[in-house]
């Protein structure tokens, strides 16, 4: 590591106002930044933690909403959120360990857009607005390939907010080392349309696979996307799976999935 | 008999709870990084980051002017003192001696591996170590990396070493004047079952990583060594004599508690060197510890055989000859042992349990821009295990008979047997095991779970193989003769105290092996005293005796006899002084229970009298023994010890993804005798499982740049817990070793040895069962590589 400064504000306030430091950097769980960092990959002046601050804690029901606190770990997110949003909590507790559910936040898993994290398909299936502190962003407009979103600088994420689908279930067929998804599918089923949204396997990032989602809506069963499959072009490849697999991955797990939540 | 552990409580054949792991489980242990020492200075290796390369120059000035910076090291710093030895020179089939490329300290004029040590910067910490080393001015012309064996080998190819005639390490034939017998078998055969494979470049990943801590006394120019090691009195001798010139009376090198080895910790590798030298040329403690990413590019790496391997049978399915052909990876520089892996410890091993006639075996060993590798868990016994028993199973499909009935019918059952590849088993019982194997596995109730698996759209696969290991390393003489630069005795001192109580200084080592346990049990049986009455001492040269350490499962069966060499010495002089005692003649006193007797005579002494008048020797027959009580015993073994068994693997395949999971795991093994049952279990389910690390998850993968493609556990998959199921293990087949007085064989590798191929036989089988034509998948056995040849 190299050396720098930690700030811990109160208030989203304080954060945006320490974050227009030169070179200071939002610090969620750490998951991911502090091994970055212990790589000595990156070298912010300043941390600006965002655990301390209340407003952005915490799970809400709010009219068929979930309503997430930017700094809520994945670990409150899997108990609190399980009677509202099942498929999402089961989602948030699959997250590594126990030891980075407790961390790990669901602003900072959004905010780094890792192409193999989890909670990018539930934000994106979902339909989701996440909320900074400068705007609201749909989630089909958030994500903007490998580890990228359309945050600014110094703009945090404080709250995402989900509209809870009628039924909705995530599978994730991890990599053999990381654990991450080598492949992720969440389908959610919304009174009028169906969204699937597909992490781990795209050059793209998480991405909706239309074509499935289109004949869901039509017919809301496994066997609606007999024949559907997406092309292994444009896929990742890697150690762990080739172009081909992923693609077949995906049709397999979104049949898993509409099966497990119908 | 077996003795039945249940009824056990103490001493030979008990289950006593290790005693280390009060320690170990409380955060109380004592490891190398936690030694600091006054004063000490941090070294940071600046490592290469690019496989191959020439240095065009290092400049440090400015980073040796960074805040806290002691001294910048390079390789110019090292001309003056020896490389890195490599202890076992192999000779090759046309008799000559393999090539060994020097090994520098700090790299010289070329980097050859990602992670090549090309500067070490000490300083007041290790951030501002860290920090120096970013600010060296490297110029490296980058160069050709040479990453596939078979590529390394050809005509032209770039040279690892530029000094030697080519990549070539050895290219050994053993038996040399078998191969045109085993030619002609060939040629009249039946049938002929022909299987390529890979056995994958593993990464031992131990959880300690490792650390040097050099220290240096100028008052008495005493050189001292804190070291992450399997056997420091290797180390000393190593380091002393053939790199920094320091004498073992002047070099103590210490291996405190040690968080696993699995060979890995056997080598002496350069950090210790550098942190011993630096020390003394800076009269400073310097230490290192390795960061988990530095483990991965500067840990010796295990395995990474290219084979083709030939069984020929006649028309009675008798085998009748058998060769292999392996390409085995030395990485770029020859660490300690590399040369015997692929070789001894592998060729000598390629009969197996069956009794084929004509057996040859070729080895080319090859210089790469990869981290070097050398001996893990097995060590060559795992290699040769594999494909012997994968070729056998493919054999078996292919002429479509029961591949166990294949197996019983080539198996060895007269002993002792001489093998075609110069070992002598000296005990064995293959269908004992075979036997036990079928009952623990309940194979009889396969084809109902098969059914069931099938019903909830599962596949599956039941894998079975035998495997025969070489421990108990190794017969001085012997190896000497095979190249070896070492000698393989073990040592022991046994003193005791004046109140009875024993402390037992051991060159044997232990890193999670659980000898302070188990080592007291054989001690006190053979005295018949309490176990708590023994302390086990080892890891320190400054109070062992010249010991070789652990590895080779080796401890108990020479280690251990070493004991109960010295014990005997202890006991036949005790007898002496109580015989004065009691007024009885030596031959007439009995030791039973702690109790010395006179035979016919209710005359008896305690264990503790005897001791304490062994040095209060008041009435004692000074003028024809010392007082004292302590002795010390060096044991070389005649033989190498042969544990086998049979091992059964039953995995569920996911016909739509590939994935494997492992339902049901059985491995009954032949150890001899047993010492804890406990132990033994334990030292199995942890082989178990890194054998199936093996075969499902580990690979150390490099691209064709030499970038280690897998060089974190991002991307390294080490078995979980829940990849791992409950195992059925049974040691109750014993056929003791006939030639160490324990009768005691090794049971520290057999589970990873004996596991990959059952689990790839699994595999196969599963497929097969679904139509698939699927003869072999190269490990691990990943979920994409089993779609892959599903869909293939
Ligand atoms: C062993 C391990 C296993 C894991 N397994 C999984 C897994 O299976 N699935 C999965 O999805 N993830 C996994 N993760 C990642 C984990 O979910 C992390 O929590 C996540 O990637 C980052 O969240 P964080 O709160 O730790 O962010 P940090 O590491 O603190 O920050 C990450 C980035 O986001 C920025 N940031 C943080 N919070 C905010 C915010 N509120 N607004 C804007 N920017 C912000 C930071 O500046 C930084 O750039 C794993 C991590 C580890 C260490």
């Amino acid at each position: 590591m190299y050396n720098f400064e930690v700030e811990k504000p109160t208030s989203i306030a304080d954060a945006v106002a320490a974050l227009g430091a030169e070179e200071a950097q939002a610090l969620g769980g750490g998951q991911t930044l502090i091994p970055t960092l212990k790589q000595r990959l990156a070298s912010p002046s300043k941390l600006v933690s965002l655990s301390g601050i209340a407003e952005m804690q915490g799970v809400r029901l709010e009219a068929g909403t979930v309503c997430i606190g930017g700094a809520t770990p994945h670990g409150v997110v899997a108990s609190e959120a399980a009677a509202a949003y099942p498929a999402l909590a089961a989602l948030a507790g699959k997250i590594g360990d126990p030891a980075v559910r407790n961390r790990g936040t669901i602003g900072g898993s959004l905010a780094n857009n890792d192409p193999a994290a989890c909670y990018p398909a539930a934000a994106l299936a979902s339909g989701a607005v996440i909320v900074t502190n400068a705007r609201e962003i749909a989630a089909d407009d958030f994500f903007d390939g490998l580890f990228t979103t359309v945050l600014e600088e110094g703009e945090i994420v404080t709250e995402v907010r989900l509209p809870v689908p009628e039924v909705a279930n995530y599978q994730k067929f991890v990599q053999p080392a990381s654990r991450f998804a080598l492949v992720g599918v969440f389908v959610a089923k919304f009174a009028g349309a169906v969204r699937v949204a597909v992490t781990g396997a795209s050059e793209e990032g998480v991405f909706r696979w239309s074509e499935a989602e289109a004949a869901l809506s039509r017919n809301f069963s496994a066997d609606a996307l007999e024949g559907l499959s997406v092309a292994p072009e444009g896929m990742m490849a890697d150690i762990h799976g080739s172009k081909a697999y992923r693609a077949h991955l995906i049709a397999v797990l979104t049949k898993r999935a509409v099966a497990a939540a119908a | 008999m077996p003795k039945d552990s249940d009824q056990i409580d103490s001493g030979i054949g008990a289950s006593p709870k290790r005693r280390e792991d009060v320690r170990f489980l409380t955060g109380t242990g004592n490891y190398t990084d936690d030694i600091n020492l006054n004063g000490q200075a941090y070294v940071y290796f600046l490592r290469s980051d690019v496989a191959h390369g020439r240095i065009v120059s290092i400049d440090t000035s400015d980073a040796a002017a960074m805040p806290g910076v002691v001294q910048i090291f390079t390789g110019a710093d090292f001309e003056s003192v020896g490389g890195i030895p490599c202890g076992w020179q192999i000779t090759d089939k046309h008799g000559e001696v393999m090539q060994e490329p020097a090994h520098p300290v700090l790299a010289q004029g070329k980097v050859r591996y990602v992670g090549d040590a090309i500067a070490a910067v000490v300083a007041d910490s290790l951030e501002q170590a860290r920090d120096a080393a970013e600010a060296i001015m490297l110029d490296i012309e980058e160069l050709p990396a040479v990453i596939d064996m078979k590529a390394a080998l050809k005509e032209g190819a770039t040279k690892v070493h530029d000094d030697l005639t080519s990549n070539l390490c050895y290219d050994w034939g053993f038996v040399e004047e078998n191969k045109p017998a085993v030619e002609e078998a060939f040629a009249k055969a039946a049938h002929v079952t022909t299987l390529e494979l890979v056995n994958n470049r593993l990464i031992a990943n131990p959880m300690e990583p490792r650390v040097a801590l050099g220290d240096f006394n100028r008052a008495t120019g005493d050189s001292t060594l804190y070291t992450t090691s399997q056997n420091p009195h290797v180390i000393r001798l190593l380091m002393g004599a053939f790199v920094l010139g320091i004498p073992e009376h002047k070099l103590r090198v210490i291996a405190p508690d040690v968080g696993g080895g699995f060979g890995t910790k056997i080598f002496h590798y350069a950090e210790e060197a550098f942190c011993t030298f630096a020390a003394k040329a800076l009269n400073r403690a310097v230490k290192w510890t390795s960061s988990r990413s530095e483990a991965f590019i500067s840990d010796a790496h295990g395995r990474d055989h290219v084979t083709t391997i030939q069984l020929a049978l006649d028309s009675d399915n008798n085998f009748t000859a058998l060769r292999t052909d392996t390409h085995a990876n030395m990485g770029a520089y020859l660490s300690t042992f590399a040369p015997s892996v692929p070789t001894w410890l592998h060729g000598t091993l390629m009969a197996g349990n069956y009794k084929t006639p004509l057996i040859y075996v070729n080895v080319k060993a090859v210089f790469t821009n990869t981290v070097p590798v050398d001996a893990y868990r097995g060590a060559g016994r795992p290699e040769a295990t594999f494909q012997l028993e994968r070729v056998i199973d493919k054999a078996a499909r292919e002429l479509g008979v029961d591949p166990i009935a294949l197996r019983r019918q080539n198996f060895i059952t007269e002993f002792p047997y001489a093998t075609p590849v110069a070992v002598e088993y000296d005990t064995g019982d293959y269908n004992a095991t075979m036997d036990k194997l079928e009952e623990i596995a309940d194979l009889s109730g396969f084809a109902a779970r098969r059914a069931k698996s099938e019903a909830s759209g599962r596949v599956r696969g039941l894998g079975v193989n035998c495997y025969i290991e070489a421990c108990g390393i190794a017969p001085s003489n012997l190896v000497g003769q095979l190249g070896a630069r070492a000698g393989l005795y073990e040592s022991a001192t046994v003193r005791v105290n004046a109140t009875g109580g024993l402390v037992v200084m051991t060159g044997s080592h232990s890193h999670g092996q659980g000898h302070e346990t188990s080592f007291p049990q054989v001690i006190a049986e053979m005295i018949g005293i309490d176990e708590s009455m023994v302390e086990i001492v080892h890891g320190d040269t400054a109070n062992t005796p010249m010991g070789m350490g652990t590895y080779g499962s080796r401890s108990l069966a020479v280690g251990g006899s070493a004991m109960v060499r010295a014990t005997e010495k202890i006991i036949a002089k005790a007898k002496k002084i109580a015989a004065h005692i009691l007024e009885a003649s030596d031959a007439d006193i009995e030791l039973k229970d702690g109790q010395f007797s006179v035979a016919g005579t209710d005359k008896s002494l305690a264990w503790g009298d005897v001791t304490l008048a062994a040095y209060v020797p008041h009435n004692y027959p000074l003028e024809d023994i010392e007082p004292g009580l302590e002795e010390t015993a060096f044991y070389d073994p005649a033989n190498f010890t042969y544990p086998s068994g049979a091992y059964a693997c039953e995995v569920e395949l996911d016909p739509e993804t590939g994935k494997v999971s492992i339902e049901r795991f059985a491995a009954a093994d032949d150890f001899g005798n047993i010492v804890n049952p406990m132990i033994v279990d334990g030292q199995v389910h942890g082989g178990i499982g890194q054998g199936i690390g093996q075969a499902l998850l580990e690979a150390a993968v490099y691209n064709e740049d030499g970038q280690l493609l897998s060089a974190s556990y991002m991307d390294y998959a080490m078995p979980r817990a829940d990849d791992l199921p409950f195992y059925q293990v049974d040691h109750s087949c014993q056929t003791p070793c006939t030639h160490n007085p324990l009768g005691v064989k090794g049971c520290g590798e057999a589970g990873a040895i004996g596991s990959p191929p059952a689990v790839v036989n699994a595999v196969v089988d599963a497929l097969q069962s679904m139509g698939k034509d699927v003869t072999h998948i190269d490990m691990p056995l990943s979920p994409a590589r089993v779609w892959a040849a599903m869909n293939g």
